[in-house]
Protein backbone atom coordinates (compact mmCIF):
# COMPACT_ATOMS: atom_id res chain seq x y z
CA UNK A 1 0.00 0.00 0.00
CA UNK A 2 1.31 3.66 -0.64
CA UNK A 3 0.09 7.02 -0.44
CA UNK A 4 1.12 9.95 1.17
CA UNK A 5 -0.70 10.59 4.80
CA UNK A 6 -2.58 13.70 4.20
CA UNK A 7 -2.13 16.69 5.77
CA UNK A 8 -4.64 18.52 8.09
CA UNK A 9 -4.20 22.64 9.05
CA UNK A 10 -4.23 22.86 12.95
CA UNK A 11 -6.70 25.82 14.44
CA UNK A 12 -6.77 26.50 18.41
CA UNK A 13 -8.96 28.03 20.82
CA UNK A 14 -6.27 29.69 23.53
CA UNK A 15 -9.34 29.63 26.03
CA UNK A 16 -12.94 30.03 25.91
CA UNK A 17 -14.50 33.80 24.43
CA UNK A 18 -11.10 33.41 22.25
CA UNK A 19 -11.79 32.66 18.36
CA UNK A 20 -9.61 28.89 17.40
CA UNK A 21 -6.54 30.58 15.36
CA UNK A 22 -4.16 28.61 13.03
CA UNK A 23 -1.37 27.26 14.65
CA UNK A 24 0.04 25.23 12.15
CA UNK A 25 -0.33 21.97 10.14
CA UNK A 26 0.22 17.87 10.54
CA UNK A 27 0.44 14.72 8.54
CA UNK A 28 -1.83 11.87 10.06
CA UNK A 29 -4.02 9.29 8.35
CA UNK A 30 -7.68 10.73 9.46
CA UNK A 31 -9.21 12.86 11.76
CA UNK A 32 -8.95 10.92 14.87
CA UNK A 33 -5.07 10.64 14.60
CA UNK A 34 -5.20 14.09 13.58
CA UNK A 35 -6.54 15.64 16.29
CA UNK A 36 -4.52 12.97 18.78
CA UNK A 37 -1.14 14.57 17.22
CA UNK A 38 -2.42 18.64 16.85
CA UNK A 39 -2.92 17.38 21.17
CA UNK A 40 0.54 16.03 21.78
CA UNK A 41 1.92 18.50 18.75
CA UNK A 42 0.60 22.17 19.76
CA UNK A 43 -0.65 21.67 22.84
CA UNK A 44 1.92 20.58 25.35
CA UNK A 45 2.00 23.79 27.91
CA UNK A 46 -1.74 24.45 28.03
CA UNK A 47 -1.98 26.35 24.93
CA UNK A 48 -5.54 25.58 24.54
CA UNK A 49 -9.20 24.46 25.05
CA UNK A 50 -10.28 23.40 21.97
CA UNK A 51 -8.89 21.92 18.51
CA UNK A 52 -10.01 22.28 15.27
CA UNK A 53 -8.40 20.26 12.17
CA UNK A 54 -8.67 20.71 8.90
CA UNK A 55 -8.15 18.99 5.79
CA UNK A 56 -5.19 21.06 3.92
CA UNK A 57 -7.01 20.54 0.68
CA UNK A 58 -10.45 21.66 1.96
CA UNK A 59 -9.06 25.37 1.98
CA UNK A 60 -9.77 27.96 -0.74
CA UNK A 61 -7.10 30.51 -0.38
CA UNK A 62 -7.57 34.18 -2.56
CA UNK A 63 -4.27 34.62 -4.76
CA UNK A 64 -1.70 36.65 -3.68
CA UNK A 65 -1.25 37.95 -7.16
CA UNK A 66 -4.90 39.67 -6.71
CA UNK A 67 -4.06 41.16 -3.26
CA UNK A 68 -4.20 44.92 -4.75
CA UNK A 69 -7.27 44.29 -6.64
CA UNK A 70 -8.81 42.61 -3.51
CA UNK A 71 -7.90 44.94 -0.55
CA UNK A 72 -6.23 48.29 -1.62
CA UNK A 73 -9.52 50.12 -3.33
CA UNK A 74 -10.36 49.71 0.83
CA UNK A 75 -8.25 52.35 1.74
CA UNK A 76 -9.57 54.44 -0.72
CA UNK A 77 -13.16 54.58 1.49
CA UNK A 78 -12.54 56.67 4.17
CA UNK A 79 -16.09 57.14 4.65
CA UNK A 80 -16.22 53.93 6.34
CA UNK A 81 -14.68 55.43 9.61
CA UNK A 82 -15.96 57.58 12.37
CA UNK A 83 -13.29 59.97 11.64
CA UNK A 84 -14.70 60.98 8.23
CA UNK A 85 -17.65 62.73 9.55
CA UNK A 86 -17.12 66.59 11.31
CA UNK A 87 -19.64 66.59 14.31
CA UNK A 88 -18.72 69.44 16.97
CA UNK A 89 -17.16 69.20 20.29
CA UNK A 90 -20.01 70.78 21.65
CA UNK A 91 -22.00 67.75 20.73
CA UNK A 92 -20.39 65.69 23.13
CA UNK A 93 -18.55 62.07 22.97
CA UNK A 94 -20.50 60.36 19.85
CA UNK B 1 17.02 22.94 17.54
CA UNK B 2 19.86 23.01 16.34
CA UNK B 3 20.25 25.06 12.86
CA UNK B 4 23.95 25.76 12.57
CA UNK B 5 25.32 27.60 9.71
CA UNK B 6 23.46 26.83 6.72
CA UNK B 7 25.87 24.21 4.81
CA UNK B 8 26.19 24.06 1.09
CA UNK B 9 23.34 26.42 0.22
CA UNK B 10 22.93 27.55 -3.37
CA UNK B 11 21.00 30.93 -3.52
CA UNK B 12 21.32 30.94 -7.45
CA UNK B 13 18.59 32.63 -8.93
CA UNK B 14 17.36 33.58 -12.61
CA UNK B 15 14.56 35.86 -12.11
CA UNK B 16 14.49 39.54 -13.81
CA UNK B 17 16.72 42.63 -12.28
CA UNK B 18 12.90 43.92 -11.99
CA UNK B 19 10.99 40.83 -10.05
CA UNK B 20 14.13 40.32 -8.01
CA UNK B 21 14.37 44.40 -7.30
CA UNK B 22 10.60 44.56 -6.48
CA UNK B 23 10.70 41.83 -4.06
CA UNK B 24 14.00 43.28 -2.22
CA UNK B 25 11.76 46.31 -1.59
CA UNK B 26 9.11 44.23 -0.32
CA UNK B 27 12.04 43.09 2.55
CA UNK B 28 13.96 45.94 3.02
CA UNK B 29 10.55 47.00 4.02
CA UNK B 30 10.24 44.32 6.55
CA UNK B 31 7.06 42.11 4.95
CA UNK B 32 6.95 38.78 5.76
CA UNK B 33 6.95 36.40 2.70
CA UNK B 34 3.79 34.32 2.83
CA UNK B 35 3.70 30.69 0.89
CA UNK B 36 1.49 31.57 -2.16
CA UNK B 37 3.76 34.48 -2.61
CA UNK B 38 6.09 35.53 -5.57
CA UNK B 39 9.68 34.30 -4.58
CA UNK B 40 12.97 34.16 -5.87
CA UNK B 41 14.13 30.40 -6.43
CA UNK B 42 17.28 31.19 -4.49
CA UNK B 43 15.41 32.07 -2.18
CA UNK B 44 12.51 29.36 -1.78
CA UNK B 45 15.72 26.92 -2.45
CA UNK B 46 18.12 28.21 0.19
CA UNK B 47 14.96 28.04 2.43
CA UNK B 48 13.89 24.34 1.37
CA UNK B 49 17.36 23.17 2.52
CA UNK B 50 18.20 25.32 5.60
CA UNK B 51 14.49 24.75 7.27
CA UNK B 52 14.63 21.19 6.08
CA UNK B 53 18.24 20.79 7.78
CA UNK B 54 16.99 22.73 11.09
CA UNK B 55 13.97 19.79 10.87
CA UNK B 56 16.71 16.70 10.62
CA UNK B 57 18.50 18.61 13.43
CA UNK B 58 16.05 18.45 16.00
CA UNK B 59 15.25 14.95 14.65
CA UNK B 60 18.44 13.71 15.20
CA UNK B 61 19.21 15.85 18.19
CA UNK B 62 16.40 13.70 19.77
CA UNK B 63 18.85 10.13 19.07
CA UNK B 64 22.06 11.10 21.54
CA UNK B 65 19.83 12.73 24.89
CA UNK B 66 17.03 9.80 23.72
CA UNK B 67 20.38 7.58 25.12
CA UNK B 68 20.14 8.50 28.60
CA UNK B 69 16.47 8.44 29.23
CA UNK B 70 15.95 5.07 30.69
CA UNK B 71 19.04 5.79 32.78
CA UNK B 72 18.20 9.67 34.23
CA UNK B 73 18.72 8.92 37.66
CA UNK B 74 16.16 10.00 39.41
CA UNK B 75 12.59 10.46 38.33
CA UNK B 76 12.19 14.17 38.21
CA UNK B 77 15.37 14.08 35.68
CA UNK B 78 13.94 11.36 33.73
CA UNK B 79 10.63 13.05 33.12
CA UNK B 80 11.84 16.54 32.37
CA UNK B 81 14.48 14.57 29.65
CA UNK B 82 11.52 12.81 28.18
CA UNK B 83 9.92 16.05 27.94
CA UNK B 84 12.79 17.78 26.26
CA UNK B 85 13.42 15.43 24.15
CA UNK B 86 9.37 15.05 22.80
CA UNK B 87 9.54 19.14 22.52
CA UNK B 88 12.32 18.62 20.08
CA UNK B 89 10.28 15.74 18.08
CA UNK B 90 7.68 18.72 17.91
CA UNK B 91 10.38 21.09 16.49
CA UNK B 92 10.67 18.74 13.93
CA UNK B 93 7.43 18.48 12.98
CA UNK B 94 6.57 22.46 12.77
CA UNK B 95 9.70 23.15 11.37
CA UNK B 96 8.68 20.00 8.70
CA UNK B 97 5.55 22.11 8.13
CA UNK B 98 6.75 25.29 7.27
CA UNK B 99 9.08 23.68 4.69
CA UNK B 100 5.94 21.89 3.24
CA UNK B 101 4.72 25.18 2.32
CA UNK B 102 7.50 25.91 0.34
CA UNK B 103 6.29 23.05 -2.01
CA UNK B 104 8.70 19.84 -0.75
CA UNK B 105 6.93 17.16 0.25
CA UNK B 106 7.81 15.36 3.58
CA UNK B 107 8.59 12.14 2.31
CA UNK B 108 11.28 13.94 0.20
CA UNK B 109 12.59 15.17 3.19
CA UNK B 110 12.61 12.31 4.70
CA UNK B 111 14.36 10.37 2.04
CA UNK B 112 17.11 12.71 1.78
CA UNK B 113 17.91 12.69 5.31
CA UNK B 114 18.24 8.97 4.76
CA UNK B 115 20.20 8.96 1.90
CA UNK B 116 23.12 11.32 3.34
CA UNK B 117 21.65 14.32 0.95
CA UNK B 118 20.45 16.57 3.41
CA UNK B 119 22.69 17.61 5.97
CA UNK B 120 21.89 17.93 9.97
CA UNK B 121 24.25 19.42 12.60
CA UNK B 122 27.19 17.94 12.67
CA UNK B 123 27.03 18.12 16.75
CA UNK B 124 24.64 15.31 16.62
CA UNK B 125 27.38 13.26 15.51
CA UNK B 126 29.81 13.35 19.27
CA UNK B 127 28.42 10.41 21.14
CA UNK B 128 26.74 10.88 24.52
CA UNK B 129 28.67 9.24 26.86
CA UNK B 130 28.11 10.38 30.73
CA UNK B 131 25.37 11.36 31.97
CA UNK B 132 26.89 15.00 32.30
CA UNK B 133 26.98 14.75 28.35
CA UNK B 134 22.82 15.56 28.74
CA UNK B 135 23.70 18.65 31.26
CA UNK B 136 25.95 20.01 28.71
CA UNK B 137 23.57 19.12 26.14
CA UNK B 138 21.18 21.54 27.44
CA UNK B 139 23.21 23.96 28.81
CA UNK B 140 25.41 24.54 25.80
CA UNK B 141 24.00 22.63 22.42
CA UNK B 142 20.48 24.54 23.63
CA UNK B 143 22.18 27.30 24.31
CA UNK B 144 23.89 27.50 20.91
CA UNK B 145 20.56 26.74 19.12
CA UNK B 146 18.91 29.30 20.99
CA UNK B 147 21.26 32.46 20.11
CA UNK B 148 20.97 30.90 16.81
CA UNK B 149 17.31 31.13 16.80
CA UNK B 150 16.06 34.28 18.53
CA UNK B 151 17.00 36.36 15.57
CA UNK B 152 15.55 34.02 13.21
CA UNK B 153 12.01 34.46 15.06
CA UNK B 154 11.83 37.43 12.61
CA UNK B 155 13.29 36.13 9.17
CA UNK B 156 11.59 37.37 6.50
CA UNK B 157 9.24 33.88 5.56
CA UNK B 158 6.34 34.05 7.82
CA UNK B 159 6.36 29.92 8.09
CA UNK B 160 9.68 29.77 9.54
CA UNK B 161 9.48 33.01 11.42
CA UNK B 162 6.52 31.45 13.33
CA UNK B 163 7.60 27.91 13.55
CA UNK B 164 10.68 29.56 15.15
CA UNK B 165 8.68 31.63 18.32
CA UNK B 166 7.22 28.23 19.26
CA UNK B 167 10.63 26.72 19.20
CA UNK B 168 12.19 29.53 21.12
CA UNK B 169 9.49 29.49 23.59
CA UNK B 170 10.18 26.00 24.17
CA UNK B 171 13.85 25.95 24.12
CA UNK B 172 14.81 28.42 27.16
CA UNK B 173 13.43 24.85 29.58
CA UNK B 174 15.09 23.04 27.77
CA UNK B 175 18.91 25.14 28.81
CA UNK B 176 17.79 25.92 32.46
CA UNK B 177 17.17 22.10 33.00
CA UNK B 178 20.45 21.59 31.61
CA UNK B 179 22.27 23.88 33.52
CA UNK B 180 20.68 22.77 36.54
CA UNK B 181 21.89 19.52 35.89
CA UNK B 182 26.02 20.78 35.54
CA UNK B 183 25.41 22.58 38.43
CA UNK B 184 24.48 19.54 40.79
CA UNK B 185 27.16 17.67 39.36
CA UNK B 186 29.91 20.58 39.66
CA UNK B 187 28.86 20.96 43.41
CA UNK B 188 28.22 17.71 43.67
CA UNK B 189 31.07 15.07 44.62
CA UNK B 190 34.88 15.27 43.33
CA UNK B 191 34.05 12.07 40.87
CA UNK B 192 30.53 13.83 39.69
CA UNK B 193 32.65 16.93 39.45
CA UNK B 194 35.18 15.37 37.23
CA UNK B 195 32.78 14.04 34.85
CA UNK B 196 30.83 17.35 33.99
CA UNK B 197 34.68 19.24 33.58
CA UNK B 198 35.07 16.15 31.37
CA UNK B 199 31.66 16.67 29.28
CA UNK B 200 32.72 20.65 29.13
CA UNK B 201 36.03 19.84 27.68
CA UNK B 202 34.28 16.98 24.97
CA UNK B 203 31.37 19.69 24.05
CA UNK B 204 33.10 23.06 23.83
CA UNK B 205 35.08 23.10 20.43
CA UNK B 206 31.73 21.15 18.80
CA UNK B 207 29.43 23.65 19.94
CA UNK B 208 31.32 26.68 18.85
CA UNK B 209 31.40 24.61 15.27
CA UNK B 210 27.50 24.80 15.47
CA UNK B 211 27.50 28.53 14.32
CA UNK B 212 29.21 27.26 11.22
CA UNK B 213 32.57 28.51 9.03
CA UNK B 214 33.95 32.18 9.79
CA UNK B 215 32.20 34.39 7.86
CA UNK B 216 35.08 34.76 5.51
CA UNK B 217 34.42 31.60 4.29
CA UNK B 218 30.70 31.54 4.54
CA UNK B 219 29.53 31.28 1.03
CA UNK B 220 25.85 33.24 0.17
CA UNK B 221 26.07 34.56 3.57
CA UNK B 222 25.79 38.19 2.05
CA UNK B 223 22.76 37.23 0.05
CA UNK B 224 20.91 35.48 3.18
CA UNK B 225 21.12 38.42 4.82
CA UNK B 226 19.87 40.41 2.27
CA UNK B 227 16.74 38.27 2.27
CA UNK B 228 16.81 38.84 5.79
CA UNK B 229 17.01 34.79 5.63
CA UNK B 230 19.66 35.61 8.18
CA UNK B 231 20.06 38.29 10.37
CA UNK B 232 23.72 38.03 11.88
CA UNK B 233 26.87 36.17 10.89
CA UNK B 234 28.06 33.44 12.18
CA UNK B 235 31.10 35.04 14.08
CA UNK B 236 28.84 37.32 15.70
CA UNK B 237 26.16 35.17 16.83
CA UNK B 238 29.32 32.57 18.08
CA UNK B 239 31.12 35.44 19.47
CA UNK B 240 27.88 36.14 21.63
CA UNK B 241 27.42 33.02 23.02
CA UNK B 242 30.87 32.89 23.98
CA UNK B 243 30.41 36.02 25.99
CA UNK B 244 26.88 35.09 27.66
CA UNK B 245 28.42 31.44 28.56
CA UNK B 246 31.54 31.78 29.82
CA UNK B 247 30.69 33.57 33.33
CA UNK B 248 27.99 30.70 33.65
CA UNK B 249 30.56 28.13 33.65
CA UNK B 250 33.03 30.48 35.94
CA UNK B 251 30.26 30.76 38.35
CA UNK B 252 30.12 27.10 38.79
CA UNK B 253 34.21 26.71 39.23
CA UNK B 254 34.44 25.13 35.85
CA UNK B 255 37.04 26.34 33.15
CA UNK B 256 36.85 25.73 29.41
CA UNK B 257 39.56 23.93 27.63
CA UNK B 258 41.26 27.04 25.70
CA UNK B 259 44.29 28.31 27.01
CA UNK B 260 43.87 31.49 24.71
CA UNK B 261 40.01 32.29 26.25
CA UNK B 262 40.38 35.66 28.08
CA UNK B 263 38.68 38.78 28.55
CA UNK B 264 39.61 41.70 25.98
CA UNK B 265 38.31 44.86 28.05
CA UNK B 266 38.56 46.59 24.55
CA UNK B 267 36.41 44.69 22.43
CA UNK B 268 34.32 43.97 25.83
CA UNK B 269 34.46 40.40 24.72
CA UNK B 270 36.32 37.24 24.85
CA UNK B 271 38.95 36.13 22.94
CA UNK B 272 38.93 32.64 21.99
CA UNK B 273 41.66 30.15 20.49
CA UNK B 274 41.32 29.35 16.83
CA UNK B 275 38.71 26.47 16.09
CA UNK B 276 39.90 23.09 13.96
CA UNK B 277 37.61 23.31 10.79
CA UNK B 278 39.55 20.45 9.49
CA UNK B 279 37.37 18.27 12.22
CA UNK B 280 34.13 20.80 11.66
CA UNK B 281 34.71 19.75 7.46
CA UNK B 282 35.38 15.80 8.35
CA UNK B 283 32.20 15.23 10.68
CA UNK B 284 30.33 17.28 8.68
CA UNK B 285 31.13 14.62 5.35
CA UNK B 286 30.54 11.57 7.66
CA UNK B 287 33.60 11.25 9.40
CA UNK B 288 32.07 11.77 13.38
CA UNK B 289 32.55 8.81 15.92
CA UNK B 290 28.12 8.61 15.62
CA UNK B 291 27.51 9.71 11.67
CA UNK B 292 26.54 5.93 10.28
CA UNK B 293 24.47 5.44 13.92
CA UNK B 294 22.37 8.35 13.41
CA UNK B 295 21.01 7.86 10.38
CA UNK B 296 20.99 3.80 10.76
CA UNK B 297 19.00 4.61 13.59
CA UNK B 298 16.52 7.19 11.77
CA UNK B 299 16.25 4.90 9.01
CA UNK B 300 15.38 1.55 11.35
CA UNK B 301 12.52 4.18 12.66
CA UNK B 302 11.45 4.41 9.61
CA UNK B 303 11.05 1.34 7.92
CA UNK B 304 9.79 -0.03 11.37
CA UNK B 305 7.02 2.68 11.56
CA UNK B 306 5.84 1.31 7.79
CA UNK B 307 3.31 -0.99 9.19
CA UNK B 308 2.19 1.39 11.08
CA UNK B 309 1.44 4.66 8.61
CA UNK B 310 0.08 1.78 6.49
CA UNK B 311 -2.29 0.20 8.99
CA UNK B 312 -3.28 3.92 9.90
CA UNK B 313 -4.28 4.62 6.17
CA UNK B 314 -6.23 1.74 5.50
CA UNK B 315 -7.74 1.96 8.76
CA UNK B 316 -8.95 5.38 7.55
CA UNK B 317 -10.12 3.98 3.94
CA UNK B 318 -12.34 1.43 5.98
CA UNK B 319 -13.77 3.89 8.07
CA UNK B 320 -14.67 6.13 5.13
CA UNK B 321 -15.89 2.83 2.62
CA UNK B 322 -18.15 2.28 6.06
CA UNK B 323 -19.79 5.66 6.09
CA UNK B 324 -20.23 6.01 2.28
CA UNK B 325 -21.89 2.95 2.56
CA UNK B 326 -23.85 3.49 5.41
CA UNK B 327 -24.66 6.55 3.81
CA UNK B 328 -27.48 6.24 1.19
CA UNK B 329 -29.25 3.65 3.95
CA UNK B 330 -29.84 6.20 6.47
CA UNK B 331 -31.21 8.24 3.78
CA UNK B 332 -33.84 5.62 2.00
FE1 LIG C 1 14.71 22.17 19.55
FE1 LIG D 1 16.06 22.13 22.62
Amino acid sequence: MSGEVPLWEVFIRPRNGLSHKHVGSLHAADEVMALNAARDVYTRRGEGTSIWVVPSKAITASDPDQAAENFEPTAGKVYRHPTFYEIPDDVGHM
Amino acid sequence: MYAQGLIGADGKTGESPEFLEAFQKRIDAEEKIEPNDAMPEGYRKTLIRQIGQHAHSEIVGMLPEGNWITRAPSLKRKAALLAKVQDEGGHGLYLYSAAETLGVSREQMTEELHSGKAKYSSIFNYPTLTWADIGIIGWLVDGAAIMNQIPLCRCSYGPYARAMIRVCKEESFHQRQGYEIVMTLAQGTPAQREMVQDALNRWWWPVLMMFGPHDSDSQHSDQNMAWKIKRFSNDALRQKFVDATVPQGEYLGLTFPDPELKWNEEKGGYDFGPIDWDEFWRVVKGGGVMNRDRIRDRKAAWENGAWVREAALAHAEKRRQRAAEAAPIAAE
